[in-house]
């Protein structure tokens, strides 16, 4: 839930200027004024304008767009879409907040919903269909949706079976953060199978250098959130996307001896006294510590591997080099069954519209295709798209190389955060709330696993 | 404002795109800014005119008219911001999550029988009964003291400076006093290394130890209310009548007779407001909690629950009957309060 949080977090890098100094001068030649008539027929764009044609004969209009997507990172977003509104005319009115989600409901229930909003959960979309106000989207979304995602994710931007809203960007969770230096050092290699990493583990821990893993769950009112990962990466690495699926839905409980038997799994991991929590102290440590802070360790050499999805690497402290040969980098958290192929937890904003105006639809079309996402990963890196027509080789950053790459590889079994998915009073409530008992105050597996279903609404 | 901020970043970006985008920048900017002097002007402009109309009006509309014209503006925002809310609160405490649905008093029965809730509860009422006490009890205390020291103002000064750091910003630094790492490992928590120090080698995480968490969180209330008590009690003290207390000592009261009998007698309504207006505040705590554990631990109070319930798990039926809850439990506090501060005012 509070991962789109995070998410922003995650794209807070350096912005790189492009150079659309030039660009931006021939279109503005190209596209002159042609915001005067409104009746007119479709112009046709010409030079690098060329390319917006399908966008065409709405300009001197204004769509107006909310996010919870705040400056820096929104800039980047601006500047992605800078050329096509210059091109188009259509002006993109842009508004960033941190309570986007508390306050987007109370616009759109009081009828000044913005014709566009990037919903980071799909709890938060299904809320927003429940009002009636969601507009259905232009044919050309729904093909490019068809066209370039993986199929679960157009069932993440629907309600009840009917398609509303395709995905913006996209993160990846299902990797663990290490130092390639250290390893080398150590003689260490990345695992590639579960089994390997828990072996790892074992020989990190009779080291006596530093405790294989660190974590940290605490994060002010959202506190026990990355604990929710750990145990969403083990069922679906475990058991694969149909149970995971039934799990999301309660039609198999926390109470199932399924995902009691996943619980476990964590608990000998992210519990086991003699593996965590390097750096900061017991296991109990994990329930105070940030998870901000939670990786820092890995650098100072008290603790080896830290699971935290592809936005941790902004929390890296200035001068650290991130990547294959640098101070740190992640490998892909392998899945706990073998049998499972590919298993990638990730998350993402969905584009919702609240009007169906041409000019909103034309906007929504453009933010659906390819070229957009090409164009925002050129502005700056800490961006990744789960679009299957973008061009990989134009990430520049070796974390976004290797979300890209399991975001669309086409055989992963790729889900959405569960705890995103599940009722808020569970994936935003109930669950947060055990889990970091579970950490913090050594609380029992049943008990957890009893209190979240007993809080599951009716 | 905001909005303008937030659609032009553009400004000042080194191209040559960007005086053109600057310029409607500034343009929507103007557009704003007129509006907000046009509305202003209007408004201006329409009191201006009741109030002439209110001047010119004799005979028997003087009165009426008068007492409307100056009370309607208040008792219009009252009603915006108090008696509206408060019954739109209560008609949603009575429907389900989404408000979709009439569900009767289920989210009270929820609120007055699920055992996290009864935690919630129990914790609310500590921090209403300990809390206030100490931060008045030591307010007092320092207010007696200092009151005899030379150079008091510098004392009274660093003890009500806390009062100026918000809870959050006062959080904040306690969360570093309370910060606990591995005997093992060096400490950045000012309480575990004091500790360790004075020889207690394996001090707890203090966070997490219930239920001595909760009372290490008042200590950050009590904090900054001290100062607030010690500068309204001593300013109390100072209002003795000298000729009270020359009588008192040559009756051969001092110490603390002269306190028991004397000094707390005098300051009496003033102590009370004092200890309701610490209370109304520690009812109202939200800053401290979730800043701190975020209401996790066994931690949580009331005004924290409600807020996590109406706005991070969506659940507006729950979030307002807890809401409607907290109002019940303020007001006959204000309303003793309110009650004290007359009879202060009468008795000067």
């Amino acid at each position: 839930m509070f991962t789109n949080v995070l998410l922003s977090d995650g794209r807070r890098r350096g912005l790189r200027f492009l150079a659309p100094a030039i660009v931006a001068v021939t279109v503005l030649a190209a596209c002159g004024n042609d915001s005067s008539g409104k009746a007119a027929p479709v112009p046709s764009l010409t030079g690098d304008c060329a390319q917006y044609q399908p966008y065409a004969g709405h300009a001197g209009k204004t769509v107006t767009m909310y996010a919870s997507i705040i400056s820096p990172e929104s800039d980047s977003l601006q500047k992605s879409w800078a050329q096509f509104s210059s091109c188009t005319g259509i002006k993109i009115s842009y508004e960033g907040s941190n309570d986007f989600e508390s306050q987007l409901p109370v616009r759109v229930q009081g009828g000044t919903a913005p014709d566009l909003a990037f919903i980071p959960q799909p709890g938060l979309l299904q809320q927003m269909v429940k009002t009636g106000k969601v507009a259905k989207p232009p044919s050309r979304t729904v093909a490019n949706e068809d066209k370039y995602w993986n199929k679960a994710w157009k069932t993440y931007g629907s309600v009840n079976g009917t398609f509303y809203a395709a995905p913006a960007s996209a993160n990846m969770k299902s990797m663990v953060w290490y130092s390639p230096k250290a390893f080398t050092q150590a003689g260490y290699q990345a695992p590639t199978t579960w089994a390997q990493m828990m072996t790892l583990s074992a020989t990190i821990a009779q080291s006596g250098k530093g405790k294989p893993w660190c974590g940290g769950i605490n994060s002010g009112t959202a506190t026990g959130w990355p604990s929710t990962d750990w145990l969403e990466e083990i069922v679906l690495g475990k058991y694969g996307g149909d149970v995971y699926d039934q799990w999301v839905s309660h039609k198999i409980k926390f109470s199932d001896s399924k995902i009691i038997a996943a619980m476990q799994v964590l608990a000998d991991w992210m519990q086991n006294p003699a593996w965590v929590n390097g750096g900061f102290g017991d296991v109990k440590t994990i329930a105070t510590t940030t998870f901000q802070d939670a990786g820092k360790p890995i650098l100072a050499g008290q603790c080896w591997m830290l699971q935290q999805a592809s936005f941790y690497g902004a929390q890296w402290p200035k001068g650290t080099k991130v990547g294959a040969d640098g101070d740190v980098f992640a490998f892909y958290l392998p899945a706990n069954n073998p049998a499972i192929p590919t298993p990638v937890e990730g998350g993402g904003e969905f584009t919702t519209a609240f009007s169906n105006r041409p000019e909103v639809q034309a906007v929504q079309n453009y933010l659906s295709s390819p070229e957009w996402a090409t164009s925002r990963i050129k502005v700056a890196s800490g961006w990744v798209s789960a679009n299957q027509g973008v061009d990989k080789s134009v990430y520049t950053d070796q974390v976004d190389q290797l979300s890209a790459k399991y975001l669309t590889d086409p055989n992963a079994t790729f889900r959405f955060d569960a705890s995103d998915l599940m009722p808020a009073a569970v994936g935003a409530g109930q669950e947060w709330k055990s889990f970091t008992a579970w950490f913090g105050s050594g609380q029992s597996i049943q008990q957890v696993a009893k209190d979240i279903d007993a809080a599951w609404p009716n | 404002m905001t909005a303008a901020i937030f659609t032009e970043p553009v400004l000042g970006y080194p191209t040559l795109a960007s005086p053109l985008l600057a310029d409607s920048g500034l343009a929507d900017f103007a557009g704003k800014f007129s509006q907000v002097i046009a509305a202003l002007a209007i408004f201006l402009g329409a009191l201006a005119l009741i109030f002439f109309a209110a001047g010119r009006a004799t005979g028997r509309f003087t009165r009426p008219l008068s007492i409307a014209v100056f009370l309607g503006p208040a008792v219009l925002l009252l009603f915006v911001g108090l008696v509206i809310p408060t019954i739109r609160t209560t008609y949603l405490s009575l429907k389900s999550d989404d408000s979709a649905r009439f569900i009767g008093v289920k989210n009270y029965q929820w609120a007055f029988t699920s055992s996290p809730i009864h935690q919630v509860l129990v914790n609310t009422v500590e921090w209403i009964v300990i809390a206030p006490v100490l931060a008045t009890a030591l307010g007092l205390t320092v207010a007696l003291l200092v009151d005899r020291l030379r150079s008091q103002a510098v004392y009274k000064s660093l003890i009500f400076m806390p009062m100026a750091i918000s809870f959050v910003g006062a959080s904040i630094i306690w969360k570093f006093v309370y910060d606990a790492r591995d005997p093992a490992h060096p400490q950045i928590g000012l309480l575990s290394q004091v500790v360790i120090a004075l020889g207690w080698h394996r001090p707890p995480n203090w966070i997490l130890s219930h239920p001595l968490n909760n009372f290490l969180l008042m200590v950050i209330l009590i904090w900054t209310q001290t100062g607030f008590a010690m500068v309204v009690l001593a300013a109390a003290i100072r209002a003795i009548p000298e000729d009270v207390v020359e009588a008192a000592r040559m009756d051969g009261a001092k110490g603390g007779r002269l306190l028991y009998y004397v000094t707390l007698p005098m300051i009496r309504s003033t102590l009370v407001v004092v200890l309701t207006t610490v209370m109304i505040t520690t009812l109202k705590i939200f800053d401290i909690v979730r800043t701190m554990t975020g209401g996790n631990f066994g931690t949580q109070v009331l005004a924290n629950e409600m807020y996590s319930q109406s706005f991070v798990q969506f659940n507006y039926g729950r979030g307002s009957a807890l809401a409607v809850i907290l109002f019940v439990a303020v007001l006959p506090l204000v309303g003793y309060n309110i009650v004290q501060l007359r009879r202060e005012r009468s008795t000067r």
